[in-house]
């Protein structure tokens, strides 16, 4: 058995037994590959009342490697505006890259994002799109 | 007075008339050029008595040498601060192998330094605050916290086994907090005491070793700052010794990196090292361009003072990284804004004219004005579309611009233009090698030529190859040199150059005939020593010009005085 699935399977009991921290939630979790989990900032920021929804992809090399997350971007979620997060949904964070330590796991995860979009106090403006001239005649 | 340009004497024999006829066209420069040698004599340390003027005095290290280097800076911290190898060598590593600092600053606060090392535990007192945002991070790495040790004077403590020893202990229905498998009896730690399963560590230093090319392993713990030593990392890695291997090359990389002097081969999977003392400083390198082969292979020919992994000679290597860098970035398309369009005089958004009539309104401030005069629509009264202000001062000024961004433009793809069919020339010469081996079989067979005697042909395309090359760079360094008699010279060594090694190629490349083929090898050895000569002027003379401060650039170049 990889060591990858063993361990998803530990935290998805753990995530079964003890429930996951306030404003995230398990979507789904239908095999060692790919899970969904929505994160909600609690509490009055420029996120008030929006829901996310976070993919996780694992390679057979978790934890040792990190897993890919990213925002998902369809007809019913969209990315947070955030200077860390592209419309695409990708997201810059250390942990999911150089900071990545085995230790951390799915939930820590989406509460360390769910912090970063907490600690945004200003919604960033949207660029204006470029101005062309024109001729009168 | 010849002497200086009787390098190659072996190869005097095909000396021709127009050696002697060039040789009286630099007889100006023989002077100071004895001076410079003189002074050049004094600086060499190895006899290497045919070093030219452009060339750099170097050694090539293999890895087992750097290491002994390594291991005599490992075994003389070892031996003042009375700590183990292993220990020393971290320490070295965390202060970029700077000897005198970390001796310094070991005096100083020597467990700070190990504590910032990664050797030593931070002291327990001040409770280490609570990671930020953890505070529903996995629970299971909870537990293990517990057990610190204090171990601020423990690095001075002498046999210290424990140190370097893996912690390996029989599992008592302990779980690995990485991987959950309970099968698994064997657990190492460092002296952070975080266990995590034997094979949890091996897999994790591999993929650290192998996919990031990290030569620190710290703790697999969050935030804990414990670095794996030597040892621990050789027993982990256990019988996977390719992995092994390549921590230790790792070592040695990030050695080379910390020490001004030295330079790793660029080339891929090549583990030499050249040391250069004499292009160690920034400053050296305005007066040379340090080239140097490692000692691997002859073709892995790199810059010592820069990234450009070929050689760049006769330009110095901030000159040459501008030229690439102008012909790599968009700085051209920033010509082509210049060239074909106009800022609102009002808002100053870029706005390009497609078609239409003078009348222009700015999309973005509603700005009327001429595109002609870039004066105020208003002011036009009743000249409708034809303005009669053309020759008005800003509209004198904004026509020059724009002029003057065009002839730049042309000027850039003149110097572009050689630069680029050199190099296409010299990919073509290397097409003419294999063609050339052909051709040197085909000799043999139908001449009485022996082996020895048709290699003139390799030499001949060696040569064209190497002098392109020259040729090349003279184009990116004529770019940016001032104009003034300095540069017309240069430009006539460059024409020189140029036109004789246009001639070798012909040569090389005519068809063979049986009965011409004396003659054809005549001319061809007698063309390649010209040749050859030609190039050895071209960079002795911009070698001597740098020593000299004789060139003087049109912008302002890193580390030259401007002009």
């Amino acid at each position: 058995m990889a060591v990858s699935t063993r361990r998803l399977q530990k935290e998805l009991a753990d995530i079964k037994r003890d429930g996951t921290p306030v404003g995230i939630t398990l979507l789904s979790a239908e095999d060692f590959a790919t899970w969904y989990l929505s994160v909600e900032v609690l509490g009055n920021t420029v996120y008030e009342g929006e829901k996310f929804a976070l993919k996780f992809r694992f390679d057979g090399q978790y934890p040792i490697s990190a897993p890919a997350v990213q925002f998902v971007v369809d007809d019913t979620y969209q990315a947070p505006v955030h200077p860390h997060v592209y419309s695409n949904g990708h997201i810059c964070a250390s942990i999911l890259g150089s900071e990545w330590s085995p230790v951390l796991s799915v939930v820590s995860v989406c509460v360390t994002i769910q912090s970063m979009l907490a600690s945004c106090k200003v919604r960033p403006a949207i660029p204006y799109p470029r101005v062309r001239g024109r001729s009168e005649h | 007075m010849s002497s200086d340009y009787e390098i190659s004497d072996d190869e005097n024999e095909y000396y021709d008339e127009e050696d002697d006829e060039m040789e009286v066209d630099y007889d100006d420069g023989s002077a100071s050029e004895i001076e410079v040698d003189a002074f050049g004599d004094d600086f060499k340390v190895a006899p290497r008595s045919e070093r030219k003027l452009y060339e750099v005095d170097y050694t090539s290290l293999s890895q087992p040498e750097i290491e002994k280097i390594m291991q005599t800076d490992v075994d003389h911290i070892s031996g003042i601060f009375g700590v183990e190898p292993a220990v020393a060598a971290q320490l070295l590593r965390h202060m970029n192998w700077n000897k005198e600092r970390l001796i310094e600053k070991y005096m100083d606060n020597a467990s700070s330094v190990a504590v910032a090392a990664g050797v030593e535990l931070p002291p327990r007192e001040p409770t280490p605050p609570p990671p930020k945002a953890s505070s529903s991070r996995l629970s299971s790495t909870g537990p293990q916290r517990t057990t610190r040790r204090t171990t601020a004077e423990n690095l001075k403590s002498s046999p210290k086994s424990k140190r370097a020893t893996p912690l390996v202990e029989e599992s008592k229905e302990f779980v690995c907090p990485i991987c959950f498998d309970d099968t698994q009896t064997e657990f190492m730690s460092l002296i952070c005491e975080h266990k995590f399963c034997a094979s949890c560590w091996k897999e994790y230093i591999t993929s650290k070793v192998r996919t990031e090319a990290e030569c620190k392993i710290a703790c697999m713990a969050e935030d804990c700052n414990i670095v794996a030593l030597d040892p621990f990392v050789e027993k982990a890695l256990g019988d996977d010794r390719e992995t092994w291997t390549r921590y230790q090359e790792l070592l040695v990389r990030q050695f080379v990196s910390c020490i001004p002097h030295l330079k790793f081969c660029p080339y891929p999977s090549c583990t030499h090292t050249v040391s250069c003392p004499s292009a160690a400083t920034k400053s050296s390198l305005i007066t040379m361009v340090p080239i140097v082969t490692c000692g691997a292979s002859n073709t892995h020919v790199f810059c010592f003072g820069c990234p450009i992994d070929t050689d760049h000679r006769p330009v110095v290597c901030a000159v040459a990284k501008m030229w690439l860098q102008k012909c790599r970035d968009d700085s051209e398309t920033a010509n082509w804004i210049k060239s074909n369009t106009k800022e609102c005089s009002k808002c100053q958004s870029t706005i390009e004219k497609n078609g239409g009539c003078n009348h222009m309104t700015c999309k973005k401030c509603k700005y009327e004005f001429c595109w002609v005069c870039m004066g105020p629509w208003t002011e036009h009264g009743t000249s409708w579309y034809s303005c009669n202000r053309y020759e008005e001062k800003n509209s004198v000024d904004a026509r020059d611009a724009q002029t003057k961004s065009r002839a730049s433009l042309e000027r850039y793809l003149h110097y572009y233009n050689r630069w680029a069919n050199h190099e296409q020339s010299a990919k073509l010469s290397m097409e003419l090698y294999t063609k050339t081996e052909k051709k040197m079989d085909e000799m043999q067979v139908t001449s009485e030529l022996t082996w020895i005697q048709v290699q003139f042909m390799k030499k001949a395309v060696d040569v064209v190859f190497r002098c392109r090359m020259t040729l090349k760079w003279t184009y990116a360094m004529a770019y940016y040199l001032a104009s003034g008699n300095e540069k017309e010279l240069f430009e006539d060594n460059q024409r020189d150059l140029e036109r004789a090694v246009e001639e070798l190629s012909e040569l090389i490349e005519a068809p063979i005939d049986p009965e011409t083929i004396m003659t054809l090898r005549q001319k061809v050895t007698d063309k390649t020593v010209y040749v050859q000569k030609r190039n050895e002027i071209m960079l002795e003379d911009t070698a001597k010009g740098y020593l000299e401060g004789r060139w003087k650039w049109n912008v302002t170049v890193e580390g030259f005085d401007s002009a």
